[in-house]
């Protein structure tokens, strides 16, 4: 009887909800869609964003960024099943996406701001 | 209470010693190696976003600091087999995830078919990107190789792409730091064909054995964990193609 | 002084070893060698980084004697960096980071949760072959010309200036950094998806807690090691141009990437470490740690923010004031949970029943050593000290004291209070007592001096120095000998003790933790029947309401 118990568990943890071909038809639609836009806008000129004095925000690498950063998502959640996994993996996937920004955002941040010169 | 107890539970387990024979001696339950096998591949993939990571980095860095080397750099990529590459990835990872649902609804004929549609659309990734390698190896742009900037010091040299961008020369500092572009390029999608290699070869092996029946019998572990594994490659993919193709093609 | 002691062996004219042990169940060399059984991989390891630790050793040796006298003497000034080198590689790579995890953490883990096995056997096994196969290049690579770069691998000196064997011991770092990722991912999935019924998180004992956050480290960090080692590979041999200022690259990306994981890394060296400590000192005071689930916590917050302080490395290096500024207060953040465990031990031998077997003269020295260690390492991450302290002899004292002083002592430590449970026999106590104080006293001796050279000055890495630092050398020096001394005797009493030790029992600490309710050696499946864990961790009411029943059950 604790078998059952473990198992009622343990299955309820890995419940396999099997995604339907329907869902992973669209999601690559969509992930085709995305790809023509990402190229369609590298061809246009969106122009940028003056934030401040010696600061500027150019759009197509923001938009190309986030284009690929939605197919990524699209991905994940949906072919790679973490809509419907566990939290455990969820914060794992998210673990890994936060050591990674670590690692390119505070390297990143040393070469911004050796142009800010001395104090 | 804890000596009975235990006597007990011992006696139980070893009057039933069943359990599926893809269940390994450690583990309780199936479903335990299940999650602790699918577990085990999410955190190898954690180490390839980290292993790929140092490489983002170095690209972003050298972008920003010699951004028109990179931008004319890129422009020497073929963006017709760019996407065509970028397509037939996203397509395979369809195939693939429709191969871990032909596993998991026990749909032999389903699987073995979606499996070796996703290896031809693997071969013919790599098929183009050998292509494209050639291309880059026939034109000198392999960095530490014979490495050429004629096509940036005088892009007129250079009619194919010169008559698309019409871009101006760049002086022989910067021309330089083209190296640096086709280093990232050759690094980044290099490892990315790596991967693809050794998917394609676990594809072939896979398919092997999916004929032989191995993953519809209920143990879809094997198929879904490697779907996991196409998965990122695909994701690898998905942002290499805008970073290194799709800089400025205006 | 009182010769309390809470070891308590049965009666030796009747013990024997269990007929039926992990040892005895499967005889013969592939037995062992394609074992799956992490016990057997444990001994295995435990061989294996003994073996390396003795060659570092012997190349510590050397550098001592060199800096005897100020001038180059004993070796070329050339020779002696490649000695340092090897020295460092062999030590970090093969021997510390590889030290508790896979030698006490592939043992005792799996028992602690009350699981048979770890989730991959197979992978772990693997992990063994990978890092033999390392050491085995990096052996190749010290005596076909050695490398002289420092362990670090600093470029543009690594990839553009020297023609030693960069490469080559850059693959065996590359493999042995694998060994370490599966090792690591080993303990997390095993100890999340294996403890037996009743473990819950906060039941596990702290060593658990601190293999998984060293775990989380080595999953995460060791990546960026790898990808570094193959630009070094390329740079060298392709001239690609990712760290060469004359084609556009920076030298300073190298530092970047490798400092993110060569921190961490000394984390993933002092956890497990501190895991032990948490053990030893919970067993020797009769008491359950305090604070339990700070200490737990800690472990985890020393792992992730460990990932946020790397540039504390590159001060001096060209980084950017605002990094510095950044780098040096996380820096003085990642203090903070280290300090808290050492707060929590020291209240945790408040009004506890002391005793001073050898682990717990080894657990001492740990929580002294590796203090001062730590405390010197605020210095060092106050950017505006460690500008005029680092690359002196300031550095190389801060590092042995938290790396020799703290996480090798805490390694004995654990040797010699897991050793009865591993091979079934004591050790014998009154040698392995004074092997324990000759390590203090060599310790000391060794690395002090180097504090004080440090500040007068003396660079590191250097053969030469002026003549006025020559005394404090010749003293460090002398300490070394006596640290040397202090390191063979357990080499020696360890293996006599296996034939000759006294029969240790089930449970010869009276320790909680559901390994010491097993037989020594343990079986190869651990338990008879799986465990339930139905008390808190370190509940010596629970031991002592086992021993009773035990005790009435006989009669």
């Amino acid at each position: 009887m604790k078998q059952h118990e473990e198992d009622s568990i343990e299955a309820h943890e890995s419940h396999h909800h099997v995604v339907s071909p329907v869902v992973y038809l669209t999601i690559v639609l969509a992930l085709l869609v995305a790809t023509g836009l990402t190229v369609w806008a590298s061809y246009i000129d969106l122009g940028e964003w003056h934030i401040a004095p010696g600061i500027t925000l150019f759009w197509n690498p923001v938009v190309a960024l986030a284009i690929a950063a939605t197919k990524m998502i699209l991905v994940v959640l949906f072919f790679m099943h973490v809509k419907y996994s566990t939290k455990l993996t969820q914060l794992t996937v998210g673990a890994g996406l936060f050591t990674f920004f670590i690692l390119v955002g505070m390297t990143l941040s040393d070469y911004f701001s050796r142009a800010w010169g001395r104090w | 209470m804890s000596d009975s107890q235990v006597a007990v539970h011992g006696a139980a387990e070893a009057a039933h010693h069943e359990h599926p024979p893809y269940q390994r001696h450690h583990f309780e339950t199936y479903a335990q190696q299940n999650d602790a096998t699918n577990f085990a591949m999410w955190l190898f993939l954690l180490t390839e976003i980290m292993f790929f990571g140092g490489l983002f980095t170095a690209y972003l860095i050298y972008r920003n600091w010699y951004y028109p080397a990179f931008v004319e750099a890129s422009h020497q990529l073929n963006i017709f087999w760019g996407t065509a590459n970028t397509a037939v990835l996203i397509t395979s990872s369809f195939t693939m995830a429709m191969g871990v649902w032909s596993a998991e609804m026990k749909k032999k004929g389903a699987l073995v078919l979606c499996l070796v549609i996703t290896f031809i659309l693997g071969l013919a990734f790599l098929g183009i990107k050998t292509i494209e390698y050639k291309e880059k190896i026939d034109k000198h742009h392999v960095p530490g190789f014979h490495y050429s900037m004629q096509s940036f010091l005088n892009p007129q040299s250079d009619p194919e792409v010169y008559k698309e961008y019409h871009d101006p020369a760049l002086p022989v500092d910067m021309a330089r730091h083209t190296e640096l572009y086709f280093f990232l390029y050759f690094a980044m999608t290099g490892m990315h064909a790596l991967h693809m290699i050794i998917g394609i070869a676990i594809l072939g092996f896979m398919i092997f054995r999916a004929r032989a029946g191995a993953y519809t019998t209920g143990h879809v572990t094997f198929v879904e964990n490697f779907g996991l594994y196409w998965h990122f490659v695909d994701i690898i993919w998905i942002y290499l193609f805008p970073l290194l193709y799709l800089i400025s093609r205006h | 002084m009182s010769s309390s002691t809470i070891v308590s062996l049965p009666d030796q004219s009747t013990a024997r070893i269990p007929k039926m042990n992990f040892i005895s169940k499967e005889k013969g060399l592939l037995s062992w060698l394609l074992t799956g059984d992490h016990k057997r991989i444990a001994i295995l390891y435990l061989v294996s980084i003994t073996f390396f630790f003795f060659i570092g050793g012997a190349l510590a040796g050397l550098i001592r004697l060199e800096l005897l006298t100020p001038q180059s003497d004993l070796m070329a000034t050339d020779t002696y960096n490649k000695v340092f080198t090897m020295h460092g590689i062999i030590m970090i790579f093969f021997f510390l980071v590889p030290s508790v995890p896979a030698t006490l953490g592939n043992f005792f883990i799996p028992m602690m949760i009350g699981a048979k096995d770890l989730a991959l056997p197979k992978i772990n096994l693997l992990s063994w072959y990978l890092y033999l196969a390392a050491g085995a290049l990096a052996l190749y690579a010290m005596m076909s010309g050695g490398v002289d770069t420092g362990w670090t691998f600093t470029t543009p000196l690594s990839t553009h200036y020297l023609n030693t064997n960069v490469i080559t011991t850059g693959i065996a770092i590359f493999i042995a950094g694998f060994s370490s990722i599966f090792t690591g991912l080993n303990f997390i999935v095993t100890i999340h998806k294996m403890r037996c019924p009743g473990m819950t998180w906060f039941r596990l004992p702290l060593f658990v807690w601190a293999n998984y956050a060293a775990s989380i480290l080595m999953v995460l960090g060791t990546p960026v090691l790898a990808i570094t080692l193959v630009l070094v590979v390329l740079e060298r041999t392709a001239g690609i141009g990712v760290f060469d200022p004359t084609k556009g690259g920076d030298p300073l990306l190298f530092q970047h990437l490798f400092w993110f994981y060569s921190h961490p890394a000394v984390y993933i060296m002092i956890l497990p470490g501190m895991g032990v400590i948490s053990e030893t000192i919970s067993t020797f005071s009769r008491k359950r740690v305090f604070g339990y689930t700070a200490v737990a916590f800690s472990s985890v917050a020393i792992a992730v923010f460990g990932f946020f302080v790397w540039a504390h490395h590159m001060f001096i290096m060209g980084i950017s004031n605002y990094s510095m500024l950044v780098f040096s207060l996380l820096t003085m953040l990642v203090a903070v949970p280290s300090a808290i465990k050492i707060f929590n031990w020291a209240f945790t031998l408040y009004k506890g029943s002391i005793t001073f077997e050898t682990p717990m003269l080894y657990t001492f020295g740990f929580m002294g050593l590796f203090t001062i260690g730590g405390l010197t390492g605020v210095f060092l991450g106050t950017s505006g000290t460690d500008i005029h302290l680092t690359e002196t002899y300031f550095i190389v004292a801060h590092f042995h004291f938290v790396m020799v002083g703290g996480m090798l002592m805490a390694f004995l430590a654990g040797v010699h209070f897991w050793w009865p449970k591993m091979t079934g026999r004591m050790y014998p106590e009154k040698i392995s007592q004074l092997a324990a104080i000759v390590t203090f006293i060599g310790f000391n001796f060794t690395f002090f001096p180097q504090f004080i050279l440090g500040t007068l000055g003396m660079p590191r890495r250097y053969a030469t120095y002026p003549p006025e630092f020559q005394v404090l050398n010749v003293f460090s020096t002398a300490g070394a000998t006596i640290l040397g001394v202090g390191y063979l005797l357990p080499l020696l009493y360890l293996t006599w003790s296996l034939r000759y030790g006294e029969i240790a029992g089930e449970n010869p600490w009276q320790a909680t933790g559901l390994e010491w309710q097993t037989q020594s050696p343990p079986l190869t499946e651990n338990f008879p029947a799986i465990p339930i864990m139905d008390h808190e961790a370190y509940d010596y009411e629970w031991l002592d309401t086992q021993t009773q029943k035990e005790v009435t059950s006989v009669g």
